[in-house]
């Protein structure tokens, strides 16, 4: 079959005038890009709400809705509502990606809350970059990642460590037992932590990885035993978490001698294992349900009377509580036509919001945020006691473990 | 010397955690020949009843162990009477069946009463250490391996020595010729299953202390079951044991020397090498054909 020239310009013709009216949004510029349309300003929330994850995930789902909550009731954002589109991606990084792509793409949200854990944060990333919108990233992580298109409010390794490990050296000893789960969190932490170890004069007796979800401890306890550390450095996750305390427990060790400091032990874990399991033993977090300031008052009020009074407060739902006030601040800064991802992103930079955990700011450089360093001590009430509070609030810095390595807003930098 | 008893001891441990799980499952699958892939979620009945009587009863753990076993097993009768005994000889149906059952449970629980973990009380009395041969034992574990032999012990009796499990072995061998003999199969069939899923909720309730109630919590234990009974072979409860405790020591003792990533990777593929030379399990009761 052959097309005769006409027929080419007919159809050609037909066909430009129906994309024109069919889908203005080739030829109108930024008429898709309409995000605060009829006074609502949509955005997505995705953590799990089934599968593995969704025990801590829930939470954070329920500390985002109450930011929300609040900041409607308080009038919205100059006049427009945020309006959350929850989504459960079900604790799978695929799935995570699948409803990432749609809350993007097709519901256009403007940004999306989401992620615990690093597998997931890494699944919806592609989405984020292809489509340059903002992912809103509220989990402590293992820093070493430099996007323009993630907002991380939880604390990096050197947030967590920096004041901890020397803490430790001083008062327990020198020698280092690693424990973590097998992926890519506990091992990034630990490179960071050998480094302290390193330059504090700690020594690590013995470095292990259990898999995810593992509950069975008793040869770990064996050779925690047998290598006699003076402190056992804790990244378990999860329910291993739970299972790492009770048989430490059970097998009669005793925390005042070798405490476990952990990295990812929240009042979450704590009311799971039971606070005798946990007494004793050290977090260290930018945030603890204890911290005295107005602000976590009002947070932990609202947030039980919003969820139930038996619930709980802890590191990554503060930051999820804060981050959504952050989004609030950064909109308010534009003009409701300017109103875009990228927009938001540069708006944000340099905020500074009055968290729970204390005054709070998004550093401009690397997107991450300066946070409140503090080591606490559990107690058998399910509540942790502070110890140590920093007397400065602390820069974010991703790439810490990588000293020729840094995160600029031109992005990765390689010195030689 | 004193880290080798050690480590035979934790081994031992192990082993009657894994007894505990699949003591139910041996029952159901190695005796029955029932693929019950909702057994990790009568663990998990188990460590939520365990947690719903201490929550709302006050109840402690051992004062509820026996509640808990006639609950679950309760369980275990109504989803046999209403949905494997409609599935006679259709052992694929019955796979697809109980593995729906499973989700519909976990889901249920979880809808019910949160994804949260749950927290059960290690009982006080049993919550410190004890001396065995000059080493420190926890007092729990070694409460733990007295309880899954005697369990085990309940079993065998159960089983061998009184008229239920006799006519439950007649069944097993012929179930036409038994059932012309006047045995009525399906009211032994629905009491064995209850006893086998009753078996499940109290090794759920018993290693609820130890480690954490989640809803997907039974997905883990449901695999250790299989491969316990599996590799014991079917119909042989002592092997059973011998496969559980042989188990115990091996991914313990890797655990110990390697880590336990490690550990779990070896033992799973020594069960799948001994199952390609030896597909009838370590241990087969002897069967007159």
């Amino acid at each position: 079959m052959s097309i005769s020239r006409r027929r080419l310009l007919r159809n050609t013709a037909a066909f430009g005038a129906l994309a024109g009216a069919g889908f203005p949004h080739i030829w109108i510029k930024n008429a898709d890009l309409a995000y605060a349309a009829g006074g609502e300003i949509k955005v997505g929330v995705l953590f799990s709400l089934t599968g593995t994850t969704a025990i801590i995930e829930e939470s954070l789902n329920k500390a985002t809705l109450l930011a929300i909550e609040e900041i409607n009731a308080a009038g919205g954002i100059k006049g427009s509502k945020i309006v959350p589109i929850v989504e459960d991606p079900a604790s799978d990084p695929a799935t995570f990606s699948e409803k990432a792509r749609k809350l993007v793409v097709g519901d256009k949200c403007v940004s999306v809350f989401g992620s615990y854990t690093s597998a997931s944060r890494k699944a919806v990333l592609p989405v984020f970059e292809r489509q340059n919108n903002l992912y809103w990233y509220p989990t402590l992580y293992e820093g070493r990642e430099c996007s323009k298109n993630v907002i991380y409010t939880g604390a990096v390794p050197n947030q967590q460590q920096d004041e901890f490990v020397p803490w430790l050296i001083k008062k327990f000893g020198k020698k280092f037992y690693l424990i973590g789960s097998n992926y890519i969190y506990p091992k990034e932490e630990n490179n960071y932590c050998k480094k302290l170890l390193e330059k504090y004069g700690g020594e690590v007796v013995a470095e292990e990885y259990v898999p995810l979800g593992h509950s069975e401890f008793s040869s770990v306890i064996n050779k925690i035993r047998s290598t006699q550390p003076n402190v056992i450095f804790s990244t378990v996750v999860g329910d291993s978490v739970v299972a790492l305390h009770r048989q430490y427990r059970a097998a009669g060790l005793d925390p005042e001698k070798m405490p476990m400091a952990s990295l990812t032990t929240s009042e979450n874990e704590v009311a799971a294992m039971g606070g005798e399991a946990a007494a004793g033993h050290f977090t260290s977090a930018p945030y603890f349900m204890v911290h005295k300031s107005p602000e976590n008052q009002k947070f932990v009020e609202a947030y039980k009377k919003r969820w139930g009074a038996d619930k709980v407060t802890h590191f990554v739902s503060e930051a999820c509580y804060f981050q959504t006030y952050l989004f609030k601040q950064a909109v308010e800064k534009l003009a409701t036509s300017d109103l875009t991802p990228p927009n938001i992103r540069d708006a944000v930079k340099g905020q500074e919001t009055i968290a729970p955990q204390g005054k709070v700011r998004l550093e401009a450089e690397n997107l991450h945020t300066w946070l409140w360093p503090k080591i606490a001590q559990a107690k058998s009430d399910g509540q942790f006691e502070i110890l140590v509070e920093a007397k400065e609030w602390l820069k974010p810095v991703p790439y810490a473990a990588y000293p020729g390595q840094s995160c600029t807003e031109k992005g990765l930098v390689e010195k030689s | 010397m004193d880290q080798f008893i050690e480590q035979i001891i934790t081994g031992l441990s192990i082993g009657s955690i894994l007894l505990l799980v699949a003591l139910g499952l041996s029952i159901i699958y190695g005796s029955m020949g029932i693929i019950n892939l909702a057994h990790g979620e009568f663990v998990m009945l188990g460590a939520y009843a365990a947690w719903v009587f201490h929550t709302y009863l006050g109840l402690g753990l051992l004062a509820s162990l026996v509640p808990i076993f006639l609950v679950v097993a309760a369980f275990g009768w109504v989803i046999e009477r209403f949905v494997l005994s409609l599935l006679n000889n259709r052992p694929l149906d019955t796979i697809l069946a109980t593995w729906g059952v499973g989700i519909m449970l976990q889901q249920a629980v979880r809808l019910m009463v949160g994804s949260e973990l749950r927290y059960v009380q290690l009982p006080p009395a049993l919550s410190g250490s004890m001396e065995l041969f000059g080493l420190s034992v926890s007092s729990y574990r070694m409460f733990l391996f007295i309880v899954s032999l005697a369990l085990f012990a309940a079993t065998w009796l159960l089983m061998n020595r009184t008229t239920v499990g006799m006519k439950l072995r007649a069944i097993i061998q012929d179930r036409s010729v038994a059932a012309s003999f006047g045995v009525n199969a399906k009211r032994v069939y629905a009491l064995t299953f209850a006893y086998g899923a009753g078996l499940a909720g109290l090794a759920g309730a018993l290693v609820s202390p130890l480690k954490s109630v989640s809803p997907d919590m039974g997905t883990g234990y449901v695999v250790d079951a299989f491969m316990v009974v599996v590799l014991g072979g079917v119909q042989s409860l002592a092997g059973t044991v011998a496969s559980a405790f042989i188990l115990g020591e091996l991914s313990g003792g890797i655990a110990f020397l390697q880590n336990d990533t490690v550990a779990k990777a070896i033992v799973l593929l020594a069960i799948v090498v001994l199952i390609r030379f030896r597909p009838e399990g370590l241990f087969t009761a002897r069967v007159r054909a």
